[in-house]
């Protein structure tokens, strides 16, 4: 117990960030499920990018850093990018890779353009508003950290609350459609969900990065099962595991930013699981195509 | 004030040679559905744009650029190694490979080159502004700016390349096992355009950032994918609009005073949007007009069918009358004196009294839906 509180007295920045990512984590990669299970992987990284003109409004609109406002316009621009790409794709024979890119890096530009207006203008208050694009872990502040817990904590709850139907939603789109279940209000939840995901991310590891952390987690967890259940659990573990590692790491050497070490983490997992995973790792495959060729073999010793 | 002058000139040429080389291999991009590619790639060469600094320490090195193109390339390689394994999918393998290769590069950046020039934000964010400020000089005369040079030689580069492997191009972006069973090695098109396309990205880098360096190559093509069938007029309409959307980005962002590329990234999509609701056949308002034209040309077919299913028989009487025809169809009385109108406007009916005839005509487009 003294040694808890030593613990929690020197390190209560280092446990505040660790708390944060691990949450952070843990959201975006059950969440991130989802979207990697529909081919989605890129929308986190449009999502993220679109944001920014949402956090330039929100600050010019309101004068105000705090997260939870910012947070808002943040979710509010990610998601009419969104909008716009899936409505792009519906009217268009433009592909969904183009119209990603499309309104990524266009709505990235219009939050530069906002930013750099902000700057001139000469509001003293606006020192940090580019830890979005960049983040900044250690920044992360207690009232950061339940933002993320409560907002992620709805998100989780809803899947929960929709689990079948989502679950529907993603294995077999067009039966879910024919017994009735509305799968277009259902799509765009999810992509709701995402993009509070990812918003809620920003801050911590910044809008280039935040979408390894819906991909990474999730690619992982799909290497060691095949229900949807174990995977999302998984996925969650990886990121929240991915969020602790990568901070303590940070924060044991010098001049190691966090956000880039969370992204190795979760990209060791990755690298871990895809070699590693029992049945579809790459190890077990050698072993199997070996004993295959061993078991092929005639009692002359020349192959078939 | 001549200074002033000469920076506004050779800005808007910069702006232009940087679209014009962005977009030519963009279309390319586009129609194979490999856009994000450019985006994974423009953020994945920070480590080797790190690397090469180490060794030669010295920001302006051609290394830099060398190592950048390679390290695009690998990019590429990685992402189709990943996705070769079966254990993940295409755009999961770019969502992994990207973040992880940039990860590598600014934790370097801030462990070991945090105290010179090469910050994330010049990288990432880019300021064409500043391209003029650094000179070409030989033998000390002042040959304008280096940038200019650099995405002069990229345009000319990717322009050669199309024009050589045109047909090879073409082949290969339309039909993969076609181009292969001829012999056409689709699989070098593929690395040449990849290299090609990591080279333009760092050259632009420069100018615009990693991020709007995107809107460069993927913009222009997606707008003019919109107005053309032909591979030609893609290629002409691309560069086009991305001179344009370069041009009066800049000129508004030296009016109003803000980020350039952030201004002409916000023009593509302007461009893109406009493009969108005018161009014929594939835009909004085509696609809007379309659907009233039919609304009203299937209220028609309905009506005529309606008339020559009851023509000739005892109930024709009835069942003609305009007063009472809402009530057979079951429409609106509004909407059903507006498709009468319509009708008669067309000569598919023609009116006797209160009752409604169907001309040859009309009788004519009956047969033609039943039979259809």
């Amino acid at each position: 117990m003294q040694y808890l509180s030593f613990l929690i007295q020197n390190y209560y920045t280092l446990i505040i960030v660790a708390i944060g990512a691990a949450l952070l984590g843990a959201v975006s990669g059950a969440l991130g499920t989802y979207a990697v299970l529909r081919r989605q992987s890129l929308l986190g990284d449009a999502i993220s990018h679109a944001a920014l003109p949402g956090i330039a409004f929100a600050f010019i609109l309101t004068g105000s850093k705090t997260s939870l406002i910012l947070i808002l316009g943040a979710a509010i621009a990610g998601w009419i990018g969104t909008l716009i790409i899936l409505s792009i794709v519906r009217l268009t024979r433009i592909k969904y890779d183009s119209a990603l890119a499309l309104v990524l890096s266009t709505f990235f530009g219009f939050g530069l353009v906002l930013l750099t207006f902000i700057q001139r203008s000469g509001n003293a208050n606006q020192a940090g508003l580019d830890t979005f694009i960049f983040g900044q872990a250690a920044t992360l502040l207690k009232r950061d950290v339940l933002t993320i817990g409560i907002l992620g904590g709805v998100a989780l709850i809803i899947v929960l609350i929709l689990w079948k139907e989502l679950k529907l939603l993603v294995f077999d789109e067009g039966f879910a459609a024919s017994i009735g279940f509305p799968t277009r209000t259902l799509d765009i939840l999810l992509t709701s969900l995402l993009v509070i995901a990812i918003v809620l991310g920003l801050q911590a590891v910044g809008a280039v990065l935040m979408s390894a952390m819906i991909v990474a987690p999730a690619v992982a967890a799909r290497q060691w099962t095949n229900r949807l259940n174990l995977m999302v659990i998984l996925a969650a573990g990886f990121g929240a595991f991915a969020g602790v590692s990568g901070t303590i790491i940070s924060s044991s050497a010098t001049r190691i930013p966090t956000g880039p070490m969370i992204i190795l983490c979760a990209t060791f997992c990755v690298g871990i699981s895809i070699a590693f995973a029992p049945k579809r790792g790459l190890i077990w495959d050698g072993i199997r195509q070996r004993r295959n060729k061993r078991n092929l073999k005639l009692p002359t010793g020349k192959l078939i | 004030m001549i200074q002033e002058y000469y920076d506004i000139i050779f800005t808007t040429l910069i702006a232009i040679v940087t679209a014009s080389a962005c977009a030519l291999p963009g279309v390319f991009l586009v129609l194979r559905r490999m856009t994000l590619m450019s985006d994974a790639i423009s953020h994945a060469i920070l480590p080797g744009i790190v690397l090469a600094f180490f060794l030669t320490h010295n920001v302006s090195s051609p290394l830099l650029i060398l190592a950048a193109a390679g390290t695009g390339v690998l990019t590429v390689v990685f992402v189709e190694l990943l996705q070769k394994t079966k254990l993940v999918k295409e755009d999961a393998a770019i969502g992994l490979t990207f973040p992880a290769l940039f990860s590598i590069g600014v934790i370097l950046i801030a462990r070991f080159a945090s105290n010179v020039h090469l910050d994330t934000d010049a990288v990432l964010l880019g300021e064409i502004g500043y391209a003029t400020l650094n000179h070409l000089e030989i033998f000390g005369y002042k040959l304008g700016p280096v940038s200019l040079y650099v995405m002069g030689g990229m345009l000319v580069l990717n322009l050669a390349f199309i024009l050589t492997f045109y047909k090879e191009l073409k082949l290969a972006t339309f039909d993969v096992s076609l181009a292969a069973t001829l012999g056409f090695a689709p699989t070098l098109i593929h690395y040449g355009l990849m290299t090609l396309v990591s080279m333009t990205t760092v050259g632009a880098f420069d100018a615009v950032g990693s991020i709007l360096v995107v809107a460069l190559i993927a913009g222009p093509p997606v707008t003019a994918y919109l107005m053309t069938d032909s591979l030609t007029r893609m290629l002409i309409y691309s560069v086009v609009i991305g001179c344009v959307n370069a041009v009066v980005g800049y000129w508004l962002a030296y009016i109003t005073n803000v980020s350039i590329a952030g201004a002409i990234a916000s023009v593509t999509l302007l461009v893109f949007a406009l493009i969108f609701m005018i161009v014929p056949n594939r835009g909004l308002i085509a696609i809007a007009r379309r659907h009233i034209r039919q609304k009203w040309e299937f209220a028609q077919t309905m009506l005529v069918i309606h008339l020559s299913n009851h023509e000739g028989l005892p109930e024709a009487q009835t069942e003609s009358e305009i007063a009472h025809l809402h009530e057979h169809l079951r429409w609106e009385p509004t909407f059903a004196s507006r498709v009468v109108k319509y009708a008669l406007n067309n000569r598919y009916v023609s009116q006797e009294a209160a009752q409604l005839m169907l001309t040859d005509r009309g009788r004519a487009i009956a047969q033609k839906a039943l039979v259809q």
